[in-house]
């Protein structure tokens, strides 16, 4: 039996590393936060006295909910997260089950040129194509205007489609490189035996590889969905450049602009908070719905 | 099979034209498919060899002829990186090593270690506690930004190396994947042969368990280190000091201010360029480790 209080011990031991940072670094911020977003701060006098702080309860909640501002961020999410996902999880399960084919060539160099962008810090990846939306500057922008397309990436029209370009860019091929390593995990034996019964590529792509890789499918969308609700740096970046994208214009800068522009860091922790929140029930029926598919 | 067995039976030189038939379709396929990657590899390539030939311009050349080499200003503007701000460019290069090197390997140390426990121990509420660290991977790290610079803010360490170093450790989705490489990896017959030679949990963890993991280990590590590498709202809302700066920071704090002073344009973009390499050296190089990794942990 000391076999299995050993076991115990090293598995406390081989645990407590992590399991004190995420206590540290993620349960206490949260707390302390939930906390904060409990409290205001308000000018006592005239305002020698310094501040006073005060319990509010909900009232932060409710004042980032009954900001448009707030709002218009989650809206600006909506709207990126309706363009990005089909482009993004089409593109990159489209190009996994080509690379996937018999048909390609060269499979390790396309994988590695697709995957490349990720490897690029994501605040490097939005000053480029800044740069390369900036007339005079870029190259794309002067080849667009010689071919006679006039399409102006910092225009307050298309504000969404630009961020969604560079999130693209930075994004598909890392997608990629997941819906691959599913696709090879998918018995050899079963693809062959469907080219065997006459199944072309194209058939056997999608009746075959297709659903025995919907885990990974769900999981991406999944990843997305969260990562679209954090959407900061790229904004960040048009931010000055484009007049649509102002300093609140998706939750996560609301929050930062409340926290250093504005100081108030009641109403910063509840709109951090509401965020989280948000994200973690999204994912949450997000699973849910993958779950029931699966078993349907 | 009996479907296919039929058909050449009605008609005996039937098999002959319908493989005849496929095999003129298989050509127009193949290039259609080599076309759409080499199209999507042209997408994501040429963002980039734009960079590295802007890096090669002065300020008056960068605007109109980008893809033109008229001349090769590429030298003047390292040197020019190397002593603008005082040189403050190669300082914000050594912390960004020092937080992604040094970040990757403990925090991914650390997902090894407690993944490889989830994995080969067991104990009451296990199931219980994975899924308190699943639910780690569902909150946001830049939801987590905010509520970490007030905790730091409180305790008073805003503005230091830690306050940025220390965050960046934890990783619960490398738990997760540590969890599944240490299921297709170690097998329970070796650990069962090491405690039957009497040899306690962490030493076969240490000289065992470890080694077969290594792979596990390098695409946890890449995965973290480049994380880390491209953080920006972290050391954005933890750090005043420029002298803390990593790349990310330390680069955007330079192209805020491109447009009242374009002399940072060539700044901006060389000083990018310099920041890309090295992430894209650790992938190329540890690529077949972390492809192999990738591979073997899928097919499990």
């Amino acid at each position: 039996m000391s076999a299995k209080k050993s076991q115990r011990g090293a598995a406390t031991l081989l645990m407590a590393p992590f399991f004190a940072l995420f206590l540290g670094t993620l349960v206490v911020p949260i707390g302390y936060a939930a906390y904060l977003s409990l409290f205001t701060e308000r000018s006592s006098g005239l305002g020698f006295g310094g501040t006073e702080t005060l319990f509010t309860g909900l009232g932060n909640y409710l004042h980032a909910l009954a900001d448009p501002a707030f709002r218009d961020g989650f809206g600006v999410i909506a709207g990126y997260v309706l363009g990005y996902i089909p482009v993004m999880v089409g593109g990159a399960l489209l190009l996994a089950l080509l690379l996937d084919s018999t048909l390609a060539r060269a499979k390790r160099f396309f994988q590695l040129t697709l995957y490349l962008p990720h490897a690029v810090p994501g605040i490097i990846a939005a000053i480029i194509w800044l740069y390369l939306y900036t007339p005079g500057l870029s190259p794309v922008v002067a080849a667009m205007r010689e071919g006679g397309l006039t399409w102006n990436f910092l225009s307050s029209d298309h504000a969404l489609s630009s961020v969604i370009n560079i999130s693209l860019w930075e994004w598909v091929g890392y997608n990629v490189v997941i819906f691959y390593a599913a696709l090879q995990a998918v018995p050899r034996e079963v693809v062959e035996a469907a080219s065997v019964d006459g199944a072309g590529e194209l058939r056997t792509a999608l009746s075959i590889k297709l659903p025995m890789i919907r885990a990974a499918v769900v999981m991406t969308v999944l990843f997305t969905v969260i990562g679209a609700l954090q959407l900061f740096t790229e904004p960040m970046i048009l931010n000055g450049a484009n007049p649509a994208v102002n300093t609140t214009w998706t939750p996560n800068m609301y929050a930062y602009d409340a926290a250093f522009r504005r100081g108030d860091y009641g109403v910063a922790a509840a709109a951090s908070i509401l965020l989280a929140f948000v994200a973690a029930l999204l994912s949450f029926v997000v699973t849910r719905i993958g779950n029931r598919k699966g078993a349907a | 099979m009996t479907t296919t067995m039929t058909k050449p039976s009605v008609s005996t030189p039937a098999p002959v034209p319908s493989r005849a038939r496929r095999r003129k379709p298989l050509w127009a396929s193949k290039i259609a498919v080599n076309t759409a990657l080499v199209l999507a590899t042209a997408y994501t390539v040429l963002p980039l060899t734009w960079l590295l030939v802007a890096s090669t311009k002065s300020l008056g050349d960068l605007s109109g002829n980008a893809f033109t080499l008229t001349e090769f200003h590429f030298f003047e503007n390292l040197g020019e990186l190397a002593s603008a701000d005082g040189g403050v460019y190669l300082r914000w290069y050594v912390n960004s090593i020092l937080y992604a090197v040094g970040g990757a390997g403990l925090g991914a140390f650390c997902s090894v270690a407690c993944g490889y426990a989830f994995d080969k121990f067991s104990f009451r509420g296990k199931e219980k506690l994975f899924g308190v660290v699943l639910l780690g991977v569902l909150v946001p790290t830049t939801a987590l930004a905010l509520p970490l610079y007030l905790l730091a803010s409180e305790l008073g360490v805003v503005n230091t190396f830690w306050a940025v170093f220390v965050p960046v450790l934890v990783n619960p989705f490398g738990v997760y994947l540590a969890r599944i490489f240490s299921a297709g990896y170690v097998p329970g017959e070796v650990l069962e042969a090491a405690r039957v030679d009497g040899a306690g949990e962490l030493t076969t963890f240490w000289s065992i368990s470890l080694k077969t993991l290594m792979p596990g280990f390098v695409t946890i590590f890449l995965f973290q280190f480049t994380g880390i590498w491209n953080n920006f709202f972290l050391p954005l809302v933890m750090l005043s000091d420029r002298e803390l700066y990593p790349l990310s920071l330390g680069l955007y704090s330079w192209h805020t201010v491109v447009t009242a002073e374009p002399e940072y344009y060539p700044l901006t973009i060389t000083g990018a360029l310099l920041a890309v390499v090295p992430v894209v050296i650790a992938f190329l190089s540890l690529q077949r480790h972390w492809k192999a990794g990738m591979t073997s942990g899928a097919v499990k």
